[in-house]
């Protein structure tokens, strides 16, 4: 460092020998020097020259060495121009004076042309410091500014994708502190097409960009999901195996999930990994937990991930409060946390249900006090409410195409020279399964929509007789006249299915009419309108749908499949 | 907030003591506590009688080490838990994770 290169030197002196001393030790130091003969002049060259070290006479004409080290000092900025007072005087007052003036030191005529030279490379080496320093401070003021930007870019998508949710709707009550959403914390809210509320609030694991980074997947599979009608389950399945597979590990989600039924007023809590969340009873004003029995969303993939939640019957007006571990977590001046005590005794000072959200989030801003926050503070209420409430929410839902295919009808005729080429089944079976819930049905869809096509074709269509399978050989007569009659065949089957929802789930009806004669089926009803008849797959038929039907002359039959809600 | 290790006589077993906080700044020095362990042990202890606090963070570390380890195979103890440490490890249900005594 000592081969430093060479400084520009600034030397403000009136008396021309002392001047000439300094330039020549200084010279002879290897640095450039600059001269001035006044504190004007020192002022003109400083600002024309920029040098590296300026040393001041202290006593000059025009303007004195005081004034002129306030002027560079000015003018210099946020750089450091090292000031180095030339002066005979030594009274203390002197010297305090020039060093409040913003010189930095002073040196005593006569020069020591050692102690000189120290000091220049001295404060060359300050110099250097507080450049690399400056140099450093920009560069992170550079970086945290294009970090809030990207922040901001950031929050902006997120909205968007908080936003298609029913978190405005009447019944839910939110906070999350403005450093909460970009440490990972996420609440996200959606009502399913048969009315129920999702809300999901979950909690990343760590603080910044990477925890705020999981939220991403987490909402938009949420809202994919629960606007098609997906149950909790199903949704925190997909989350979870979302998260785990791209997630990677130690980088995970606390989480509550519920789900509010308004019409038979019950609530279903998931909770993995959040605090303990709090049910408000409001008649008798008791409180009663939901405790954290899962893993957290994105730990374990697969079957060892559990989906079982909580079922709690409600009455309008009861609240649900929901948080991340920002409350518990707290802290005072003295670092003592909030804890849960004082998140019970909130509840356990106030008679009325409508100010607990609130009296919350004052007693912990006035326990944490204008400390910092460790953690993300994020708190959620959510009302039990009867279902009109809810209804202007569902029907804005109704309104877009987000509440996909729920209620729908078709009419399907297979036709004569459709039968040998054409199977039906996988067409009719994919178009049923647009409705979500149905799609864990498919396998007993599929017996059901199998059973009846067949019946309708053979039976009805080809008019072949069920009691031939009884033999072996009569089978294979069976199928032989089967094959004959699929070419000669003039008749048609016609399907007609039709879907709508109920407030536990919904029901497929499916009718089938062939052109064939029919069959007697008069005979075997019974009261209830069900068949004793053993034929035609009818014990398997009656055991799927709730409700069997035959009609006309025995070819048209109606069936009803239904589905409930949840699980 | 300090970390340290030592091997059981057989060296078949490494214990990471955690002193202190056990949060985002102890990752480097948790993870090449583990990493870095040479034999490398055939379980883990993780000994948490001088940690106070843990946070988020600190369970990630703790999946990290059971990624480490072997997965679901792995064998790892986490022992000496405060009441206040082991809440936090309880309400994540990390004992069907870790043996935590």
């Amino acid at each position: 460092m000592t081969a430093a290169k060479p400084l520009t030197v600034l030397i403000a002196d009136d008396t021309k020998t002392d001047r000439m001393i300094l330039e020549s030790i200084v010279k002879k130091e290897g640095h450039l020097v600059v001269s001035a003969e006044n504190g004007v002049e020192a002022i003109e060259v400083y600002n024309a020259v920029r040098p590296d070290i300026v040393l001041l006479d202290v006593l000059m004409p025009e303007l004195d060495g005081v004034g002129a080290a306030r002027a560079i000092k000015e003018a210099a900025g946020d750089e450091m121009v090292p000031i180095i007072f030339l002066t005979s005087l030594n009274d203390t007052d002197s010297l305090v004076r020039c060093l409040e003036a913003g010189g930095d030191d002073f040196l005593s005529k006569p020069y020591n042309r050692f102690i000189l030279q120290a000091k220049i490379k001295a404060f060359s080496r300050m110099r250097d410091m507080h450049t690399t320093m400056r140099k450093q401070r920009n560069q992170i003021q550079l970086n945290n500014d294009h970090m809030l930007q990207e922040q901001a870019v950031a929050k902006q998508v997120f909205d968007n994708i908080a936003h298609s949710g029913c978190l405005h709707a009447s019944n839910v009550r939110y906070f999350m502190s403005p450093l909460a959403v970009f440490n990972g914390d996420v609440l996200v809210g959606a009502l399913r097409p048969s009315g129920s509320m999702l809300i999901l609030l979950g909690d990343f694991t760590g603080h910044g960009l990477p925890a705020a980074i999981g939220a991403m997947p987490l909402a938009s599979t949420f809202y994919g999901m629960a606007h098609k009608g997906f149950s909790l389950s199903d949704i925190l399945q997909e989350i979870n195996q979302k998260l785990k597979s791209t997630l990677p590990i130690g980088l995970f989600c606390c989480a509550t999930m519920v789900e509010m039924n308004f019409k038979r007023n019950y609530v279903r809590v998931w909770n993995g990994g959040l605090p303990d969340c709090f049910v408000y009873r409001a008649k008798a004003g008791t409180i009663e937990t939901v405790k954290s029995s899962h893993l957290p969303l994105g730990v374990v993939g697969g079957k060892d991930f559990k989906d079982d939640s909580c079922y709690l019957e409600l009455e309008p007006g009861d609240r649900l409060f929901l948080w991340s571990d920002g409350i518990h977590e707290a802290r005072n001046a003295s670092g003592e946390m909030f804890g849960e005590e004082r998140l019970v005794s909130v509840f356990d000072k106030v008679s009325d249900g409508e100010v607990i959200f609130d009296s919350i989030l004052n007693a912990v801003q006035k326990f944490a006090g204008e400390g910092e926050r460790d953690d993300d503070l994020s708190l959620v209420e959510l009302s039990m409410v009867t279902p009109n409430n809810i209804a202007q929410l569902q029907d804005h839902y109704g309104s877009t195409s987000a509440r996909g295919l729920t209620e729908w009808s078709l009419s399907f005729e297979v036709k004569a020279g459709s039968f040998r080429y054409f199977d039906p089944l996988p067409l009719l079976l994919n178009i049923v399964q647009s409705v979500p819930s149905l799609r864990k049905h498919g396998g007993n869809l599929y017996t059901i929509l199998a059973e009846l096509y067949s019946n309708a074709l053979e039976h009805g269509v080809l008019k072949l007789d069920s009691a031939l399978k009884k033999s072996a050989d009569g089978f294979l007569k069976y199928y032989e006249l089967r094959t004959e009659r699929l070419e000669t065949t003039t008749g048609s089957v016609t399907f007609g299915i039709a879907h709508k929802l109920t407030s536990e789930g919904g029901v497929l009806t499916i009718q089938v009419k062939d052109t064939g004669d029919g069959f007697n089926y008069k005979k075997y009803q019974r009261k209830d309108g069900n068949l004793t008849y053993s034929g035609r797959g009818m014990n398997l038929l009656n055991d799927l749908c709730r409700r069997v039907e035959y009609k006309g002359n025995g070819n048209e039959v109606e069936i009803e499949f239904v589905w409930q809600d949840d699980h | 907030m300090g970390i340290r290790t030592s091997y059981s006589a057989d060296t078949n077993f490494l214990t990471i003591a955690v002193e202190g906080r056990f949060d985002f700044s102890a990752h480097q020095e948790f993870r090449a506590a583990y990493e870095e362990a040479d034999p490398q042990p055939a379980g883990f202890n993780v000994d948490m009688s001088e940690t106070n606090y843990l946070d988020s963070s600190a369970l990630g570390m703790l999946l990290l080490l059971r990624d480490h380890a072997g997965g679901d195979g792995a064998n790892i103890t986490i022992e000496n838990c405060s009441a206040d440490v082991k809440k936090i490890l309880t309400i994540s249900n990390f004992e069907q994770l870790f043996t935590i005594k």
